[in-house]
């Protein structure tokens, strides 16, 4: 079972990498990155029957701060969109040299 | 102060309360002969700041705190000789440096020779302090002026008072600022702020030596204290080894410097920029012969070095010839005196570098006379041409008011000065009975009895050099015609009483002074030889040394014939000169010094002072200056600033400019680049 969870994990990972380097939109990306938080977090679970508690326990953490993530994620693409009527990553480029 | 003045009054005492010392020399408040002119520069340096035109109070005030120093010194004298063959006695008063083995005491050592030494100090200092009264009375920086002068005879006094090597060389450093400050006293004309520079910066060179000499000395004995050096060097030192050879040669080095002998001489008539009484006192009476001092103290160390001893005998004597023959050519009546300064100090070294230590001391003390009285006479005459000159609406530069060729029969008008310096004229030359008689006298003897006979030749040729250019001096100012021009002659007058009470106190001194120490060849006073014995305890470690190993002095010149004859053949020679340059020169016809023609040939070479400054310009200060436009343009501007300091900043903007790039804004090629990262560091960790 470990092997195909694993791969599973893997596969989704790489999903979510791909999302958040091709895709432009930021809702888009945001879930991308959710994605391999919960990617890993399957890995976590599935070595934690060979291993121990901890992997379960270390789980629960990742989904609070990726819940809380979330929240200040979403929070600020909403006022993005609020500035650009949009939320296309290229709008956002000020930060820059 | 206070402290120091309850350890001088308080320790004998309590000393004698205990019976701790046996009745011996007790020194009567020796620190206040220090902290007297310290007080002085302290008091006039704040009237310079505050109250500048309180002449009064400075007339007082800087002459003043020098005659309580000659008191002082005068009374310790009197103690010292009273008791025969004193100890030493150290008076230490805080310790200083305390590093490790090292310890220096803040102590003075007072014995006969640092009590002889302060007594010529303080009383030359003293008349050359009134003179100033008269000769700086109108210069607008009168408080500054003797600040300085008392600031000088402060440091002085620790040079010669100290019981250490560091102390003396905190005199010796002390000594060589004031020179500085007062050679470019009127700092606003550049060539004599530049002769400041240069008698500072030769310093320097000798000042290295010193150093060295003290760092080797503390490396080989781990004391430098004086009396700690001289019991420990003989038996640390083998006779004539490298180590003590070094030392003293490092010492010799400073001696140079400071005492403007070949190499390091071309200080010295530059310096004669400076006011007049400064040359008097500094370059000629005091400082300069600190370095004859120097060898004298350390007489332990040169005894165990015979090379050095010879080195500093050879180059005494040479400077003594060489100085004196360009005396013969110059025209400028303080540099007549200057070189003949160098020469005697020449002399001096000559003395001390073949063991007659006692000889060298003696010259010192009867030359700081007649020299300072040379140098004053001079004085009032260059004070005089400057009145007249002014007077009659004429240039009255010093190139004017100091060539003799302006002058010439100046009896008629400054009769007590010409009295004055011709008794200066004859004890320089060393005619009997003035005191260059028998100090001059007992040098040549001393040379020629160490059986050294080329520099006893030496001696004697530039003996009679000394008379024949001390005679043109004399009679070129004082008389022949009158060169000055119609307008300025009437013009001149004597110099102000206070000036020429003070020659005249320094003619009775060039007098009188020869007679402490009168030969036994020569039995003319119940009392002979007294500085001699006076000085025996200071001496007697060296000189005993030099009996063990070179024998004892022979009792005969080189060629024979015994000190009287000697004596009197050389004061006979030196008469025979001032008579033959008299009558050679006074019938002479001068031209005034804008008409005359520069000397050509062997005239010329003298006159061009054997072109030794252009030969240190070509082969030291060229290339140096070359060498430091080099390291200004090449090393510093080039490579330090241009490729070290902004080569690092363009580098850094540029790393930084190319890094930017990455920085595009696009979310994207941050989590590529995220990835990308991850990547490689993960394929590094797996292969």
């Amino acid at each position: 079972m470990l092997f195909e969870s694993l791969v599973l994990s893997g596969v989704l990972f790489a999903v979510g990498v791909a999302g958040v380097l091709l895709r432009r939109n930021a809702i888009v990306m945001f879930m991308c990155i959710e994605l391999m938080l919960n990617a890993v977090n399957l890995s976590f679970v599935a070595i934690s029957r060979y291993v121990g508690i901890e992997g379960q326990l270390f789980v629960i953490f990742v989904m609070t701060v990726a819940a809380a993530e979330a929240a200040v994620g979403l929070a600020i693409i909403i006022s993005i969109f609020r500035h650009y009527e949009s939320v296309d990553v290229r709008n956002f480029r000020l930060l820059r040299w | 102060m206070v402290g120091a003045t309850l350890i001088d009054l308080v320790l004998p005492l309590a000393q004698e309360a205990v019976g701790a010392h046996e009745p011996g020399f007790v020194p009567f408040l020796p620190s206040w002969m220090i902290l007297l002119p310290f007080l002085g520069f302290v008091l006039n340096g704040a009237l310079a700041y505050l109250a500048p035109e309180r002449r009064k109070l400075v007339s007082v005030v800087g002459p003043g705190v020098l005659g309580l120093a000659f008191v002082i010194a005068a009374v310790n004298l009197v103690l010292i000789a009273r008791v025969h063959d004193a100890e030493p006695v150290l008076r230490s008063y805080w310790t200083w440096i305390e590093v490790g083995q090292l310890r220096i005491d803040a102590a003075l050592q007072l014995d006969q020779l640092s009590m002889i030494m302060a007594l010529v100090v303080t009383c030359v200092s003293f008349i050359i302090h009134i003179y100033s009264v008269g000769y700086m009375g109108e210069d607008p920086g009168y408080a500054r002026y003797f600040a300085y002068l008392n600031l000088f005879v402060f440091f002085m006094l620790v040079l010669v008072l100290g019981a250490s090597f560091p102390l003396m060389f905190i005199g010796w450093e002390g000594v060589g600022l004031c020179s500085y400050l007062l050679i470019g006293f009127w700092f606003r004309e550049s060539a004599k702020a530049e002769a400041g520079q240069k008698a500072f910066i030769v310093n320097r060179i000798g000042d290295f030596g010193f150093l060295m000499a003290m760092f080797a000395m503390f490396a080989y004995l781990g004391t430098l204290d004086f009396q700690g050096v001289f019991e420990a060097a003989p038996r640390a030192f083998e006779y004539g080894g490298a180590a003590v050879t070094l030392i003293t040669l490092f010492l010799f080095l400073g001696c140079t410097g400071k005492s403007a002998q070949i190499p390091l001489y071309v200080w010295l008539p530059d310096a004669m920029h400076g006011p007049t009484p400064v040359s008097a006192l500094i370059h000629a009476a005091t400082m300069v012969t600190a370095g004859v001092y120097l060898v004298a103290r350390a007489g332990v160390l040169f005894a165990l070095a015979p090379l050095s001893m010879n080195v500093v005998a050879v180059i005494g004597g040479a400077t003594a010839l060489f100085a004196g023959t360009i005396a013969v050519q110059q025209f400028d009546i303080k540099r007549v005196v200057a070189y003949s300064t160098i020469s005697q100090l020449g002399y001096m070294f000559l003395a001390v570098g073949v063991g007659a230590y006692t000889a060298g001391i003696f010259h010192l003390g009867t030359h700081a006379f007649f020299k300072a009285l040379l140098f004053m006479a001079s004085g009032a005459v260059i004070h005089a041409m400057h009145h007249a000159l002014e007077h009659a609406g004429e240039p009255a530069g010093e190139d004017v008011t100091q060539d003799m060729r302006n002058m010439g029969a100046l009896k008629k008008y400054m009769p007590t000065t010409f009295k004055t310096a011709w008794v200066g004229a004859l004890a320089l030359a060393g005619v009997f009975p003035l005191a260059g008689f028998f100090s001059k006298d007992e040098i040549i003897w001393s040379v020629g009895a160490r059986g050294q006979t080329v520099l006893w030749v030496v001696a004697i040729i530039t003996a009679m050099l000394t008379a024949g250019y001390i005679t043109r001096w004399l009679v070129m100012t004082f008389h022949g015609e009158n060169r000055t021009g119609e307008k300025a002659r009437g013009y001149l007058h004597e110099a102000a009483p206070i000036m020429v009470g003070a020659l005249v106190v320094l003619a009775i001194g060039s007098v009188v002074t020869g007679w402490v120490n009168i030969p036994e060849a020569l039995p003319l006073l119940p009392e002979f030889t007294w500085l001699h014995h006076f000085l025996h305890p200071s001496f007697a470690q060296a000189e005993h040394i030099i009996v063990e190993h070179m024998g004892e002095a022979a009792h005969a010149s080189p060629v024979g014939g015994g000190e009287g004859m000697w004596a009197l053949i050389s004061t006979a020679a030196a008469i025979v000169v001032i008579l033959f340059v008299f009558n050679a020169l006074s019938g002479k016809k001068y031209l005034p010094a804008h008409e005359a023609k520069v000397p050509t040939g062997i005239w010329g070479l003298l006159y061009h002072k054997y072109y030794v400054d252009e030969l240190y310009d070509l082969v030291i200060v060229r290339p140096f200056k070359w060498i430091c436009m080099f390291s200004w343009r090449v090393i510093d501007q080039g490579l330090i600033d241009g490729v070290m300091v902004n080569g690092v900043g363009y580098t850094t903007r540029f790393g930084g400019w190319v890094i930017s790039r990455f920085q595009t804004g696009y979310l994207g090629t941050y989590v590529l680049i995220i990835v990308l990262g991850v990547l490689i560091i993960l394929g590094a960790v797996t292969l």
